[in-house]
């Protein structure tokens, strides 16, 4: 076990370092100057000389590189071209909009789901099953903009049951942060749902005729203790590797949904990072989720031997 | 529940099972009405009453319609089933619930299977202790401790923390008695328990039911397709064909003086475990030669120390012309191994193969191509061995035409073959669904024929088959051996088929040959210590089945 983390994460050192050239030499290979945004439209060229010298973009692309990755290994991601702070600051201000957008997300998703999907297993055929069913087509086809735009339109601006858009840091007012947190979180869920949902259903809908399940009822147990005692067990591993493709996907859910509801968080600096050209922030934005992606796909892995003992590494 | 027992309970001459006019519908569509028809039979206390049948015959469906697990397509539409005089097809779902483990139990073909893999054995027992009694959390425990001990499991403690596939498939089997018998039910259902598992597992745990149902007086339900078996256990038999009862009677009468027609040619379809005289070697070319044949697999490790697998080693083998060379053993013991080297499915690591004269086993893959052609190989299950979206004239056509054979050619001589083989030549557009599975076995011949090898291996090829349908499909092999004088590599688990199909005999175990020689020797005089514990565990070894008349 010890070894095959190990082994993981000695492999995310290959994975970051095509990462990095990757996104250092796709931004300097795509037109857009930083500095003639930074200058603005009534800059002289010598202005903008000027500000690309201060910038170290004069520099060839290859001695851009290596200063950058030198300081980069030893933790500093240099300062954002355009919000006069460091990258790290900026990036630890933005993280918590955008990590209790996913937890929330994750956590509606999986919680209405997976019940779901097994119900819908369980009564493979009926109406609750084609409702499912139908359900998840609706949810993977519709843009999460229009979820979003919809659920503001009914449950704050009819109903005025929630706030339209905005964010309270969870320190400063937790109950308002609640509030503000429940339309993104469901907004983005919704696909995640339709895809948990399907995935949970074909799963157990498999184990469903598997011989040991024929067994349990043959002991005389109820059906509810031989659906979730016996069949969800077994479906899980399929469950957790869509859950697992699910949080990697969540990230670019998160740019569009915190657009939708103004919130701050790393989706909106990665835009905002994209449109400005601010390359040391889109830099390290791009290499924090491949991080995060990398051990989110390890832990996953390694949930795995939680649910089956076969499974040893 | 004890105390919900019905009064009939205490008369000892009273069957515990009445099976009475039991009809079941099929769904339509299928290829008849019924599944079961009229079936009627009874089990009485302490007694084993073996129901056997060909596949599709209805005798699985009778045993689930008796638990109550029968697939929602099917349905009871007549008849009633009395355990201990209760009507179990009146029942309600709760109430069969009630019943399932503490009256009526049921074992399972596949121990590999049958047990949920994520949860230990010991809290898969204490599932139904929990569900059908008040005991507590130490009781429960002391009564799986000691019922693990009863079906003779070593260390109790240990197999109850441990997980099933840390268990061998004997072990597993005896887990599923134990949950099965830990209530002392007054019936118990097995069906094919045994089946799957080799011959001197299955004789310990046929030894086993026999000995626990006879100390608690247990009834008996026991479905098996295996007369040998029947033969070692039953008191009584019920024979069964598409659904019908044709005959009931005790073992000793209906093994010996079988009445129905169909009776008389399934026992008669029983190949012999004695070997019939084939003849001393004929002075054939050598088509097949191993010298020191091995197969090591090894795991590669980070940190850790490699595993290491020996699955064939020192495998010395010949075969001429004209010859069948067969390969028993259980089931690990190396023989499909070594067949796949031969064939070179799989690269050997030690050892040489010679075909004719030609060293195959090191040979690069592109100048092996050529050879290809001379090794084919027919495989154990005819179900999945087919493409199921081409026709099976392109599945036959397709491997002469890759080494040149013009389509026109390579399609008359698939007719020819289809004739060969004894099928309509003009089915060759059709899919393999549309065949049985003898039929299909009989595809698979014929495709292996196509590319008119040297040496035909086949891998359990007659394994997969009900018993008369195996009798015609061995009969096939030999008569299409002896027509074209070919090589045959026969692998086998089954002694019985051995001893009839085999001029020669390699024993294998654990890897090794421990006996090679010729099938009277080796099925006659048996010197190794091995093959005398396999011939000895064969079931039914003392029973000579006899040839009827139909």
């Amino acid at each position: 076990m010890l070894d095959f983390i190990a082994r993981r994460l000695v492999a995310i050192i290959p994975v970051l370092t095509v990462v990095a050239i990757f996104v250092f030499l796709m931004l300097r290979l795509t037109p857009g100057d930083p500095a003639a945004i930074i200058a603005g439209d009534n800059a002289t060229s010598d202005q903008i000389d000027e500000i690309r010298r201060a910038l170290g973009l004069d520099e060839p692309i290859w001695t851009q590189f290596i200063i950058w990755i030198g300081n980069v290994l030893q933790g500093n991601f240099g300062e954002s071209f355009f919000f006069k702070k460091t990258v790290a600051e900026l990036i630890a201000q933005r993280v918590e909009p955008t990590l209790a957008l996913a937890v929330c997300t994750l956590i509606i998703a999986v919680v209405t789901a997976v019940p779901l999907g097994v119900l819908a297993a369980y009564r493979h055929g009926s109406l609750l099953d084609r409702f499912v069913m139908g359900f998840s087509v609706l949810g993977f086809s519709v843009p999460v903009f229009v979820i979003g735009y919809v659920l503001i339109y009914i449950f704050a601006i009819e109903l005025g049951w929630l706030p339209v858009q905005g964010y309270i840091r969870i320190g400063v007012n937790f109950w308002g942060f609640l509030e503000r947190m429940v339309l993104p979180s469901v907004t983005l869920a919704v696909i995640y749902v339709a895809l948990i949902a399907r995935i949970t259903r074909a799963s157990v809908l498999e184990v469903l005729n598997e011989d040991y399940i024929r067994t349990a009822r043959a002991k005389g147990l109820t059906n509810r203790v031989v659906l979730m005692r016996h069949a969800l067990r077994n479906a899980a591993v399929p469950i957790l590797t869509v859950i697992g493709i699910g949080i990697a996907l969540l990230i670019s859910g998160a740019v569009v949904t915190e657009s939708v509801y103004g919130l701050p968080g790393l989706g909106r600096l990665t835009v905002e990072a994209v449109l400005s050209r601010d390359f040391p922030t889109i830099q390290a934005v791009i290499l924090l989720f491949s991080v995060v992606y990398v051990l989110i796909n390890l832990v996953i892995d390694i949930s795995y031997t939680l649910f089956d003992p076969r499974i040893r590494y | 529940m004890p105390n919900t027992m019905p009064s009939t309970m205490a008369d000892p001459k009273k069957p515990v099972l009445e099976v009475r006019n039991l009809s079941v519908s099929l769904p339509a569509g299928a290829d008849r009405a019924h599944a079961v028809e009229n079936v009627s039979f009874t089990v009485s206390p302490g007694e084993i009453v073996c129901l056997v049948g060909e596949s599709g015959s209805g005798k699985s469906v009778i045993a689930f319609t008796v638990m109550g697990l029968l697939a929602k397509a099917l349905k009871p539409t007549s008849g009633e089933i009395l355990l201990e005089g209760e009507n179990i097809l009146a029942a309600d779902e709760s109430r069969l619930r009630e019943l399932r483990c503490t009256r009526m139990s049921m074992i399972f073909q596949e121990p590999m299977t049958a047990l949920n893999p994520v949860m230990t054995c010991g809290l898969q027992i204490d599932e139904v202790l929990e569900t059908h009694t008040k005991l507590d959390a130490a009781e429960r425990k002391a009564k799986i401790i000691a019922i693990l001990d009863r079906v003779k499991l070593p260390e109790p403690e240990r197999i109850y923390a441990s997980y099933p596939h840390q268990l061998s498939g004997g072990q597993r089997q005896r887990i599923m008695i134990a949950m099965a018998l830990v209530l002392d039910p007054v019936l118990l259902i097995a069906d094919e328990p045994t089946t799957a598992l080799d011959v001197t597992t299955q004789a310990e745990i046929l030894k086993l039911i026999a000995e626990l149902q006879a100390g608690e007086g247990t009834g008996v339900l026991f479905i098996t397709h295996d007369f040998g078996v029947v033969a070692e256990i039953a008191h009584r038999v019920a024979v069964l064909r598409w659904g019908e009862l044709v005959e009931v009677g005790p073992t000793e009468k209906i093994l010996s003086r079988p009445e129905h027609s169909y009776t008389k040619m399934l026992i008669s379809s029983v190949p012999s475990i004695h070997p019939a005289h084939r003849g001393v070697r004929r002075d054939g070319t050598t088509v097949l030669r191993t010298e020191k044949l091995g197969k090591t697999y090894s795991g590669n490790a980070f940190f850790q120390k490699a595993r290491v697998v020996k699955a064939a080693v020192d495998v010395d083998l010949d075969i001429r012309k004209g010859e069948t060379l067969g390969i028993v053993g259980e089931s690990g013991s190396g023989k499909s191994t070594v067949a796949r080297c031969i064939a070179r499915l799989i690269d050997p690591t030690e050892g040489k193969v010679f075909l004719g004269d030609t060293e195959i086993a090191t040979m690069s893959a592109r100048k092996l191509r050529p050879h290809r052609r001379r090794v084919q190989i027919v495989f154990q299950d005819p179900y999945r061995s087919m493409n199921p979206r081409i026709t099976v004239g392109d599945s036959i056509i397709e491997g002469p035409m890759n080494f040149g054979l013009k389509r026109d050619e390579a399609l008359d001589r698939a007719r020819n073959l289809m004739e060969t083989v004894r099928l309509d030549p003009n089915s060759l557009d059709r899919y393999p669904h549309q065949f049985s599975g003898g039929q299909r076995q009989r595809i698979c011949i014929a495709r292996a024929l196509a590319m008119e090898p040297e040496l035909l291996i086949a891998d359990e090829a007659v394994s997969a088959l009900d018993v008369s349908v195996q009798k015609q499909v061995l009969e096939l092999l030999d008569e299409i051996r002896v027509r074209l004088n070919l090589a045959v590599l026969f692998i086998t688990h089954d002694l019985r088929v051995a001893a009839q199909i085999c001029d020669y005999v390699a024993v294998m175990s654990k890897g090794r040959i421990v006996e090679y020689g010729s099938a009277e020797q080796v099925f006659g005089a048996p010197r190794d210590d091995y093959t005398k514990a396999l011939f000895s565990a064969a079931p039914g070894r003392n029973w000579e089945f006899g040839k009827f008349a139909a």
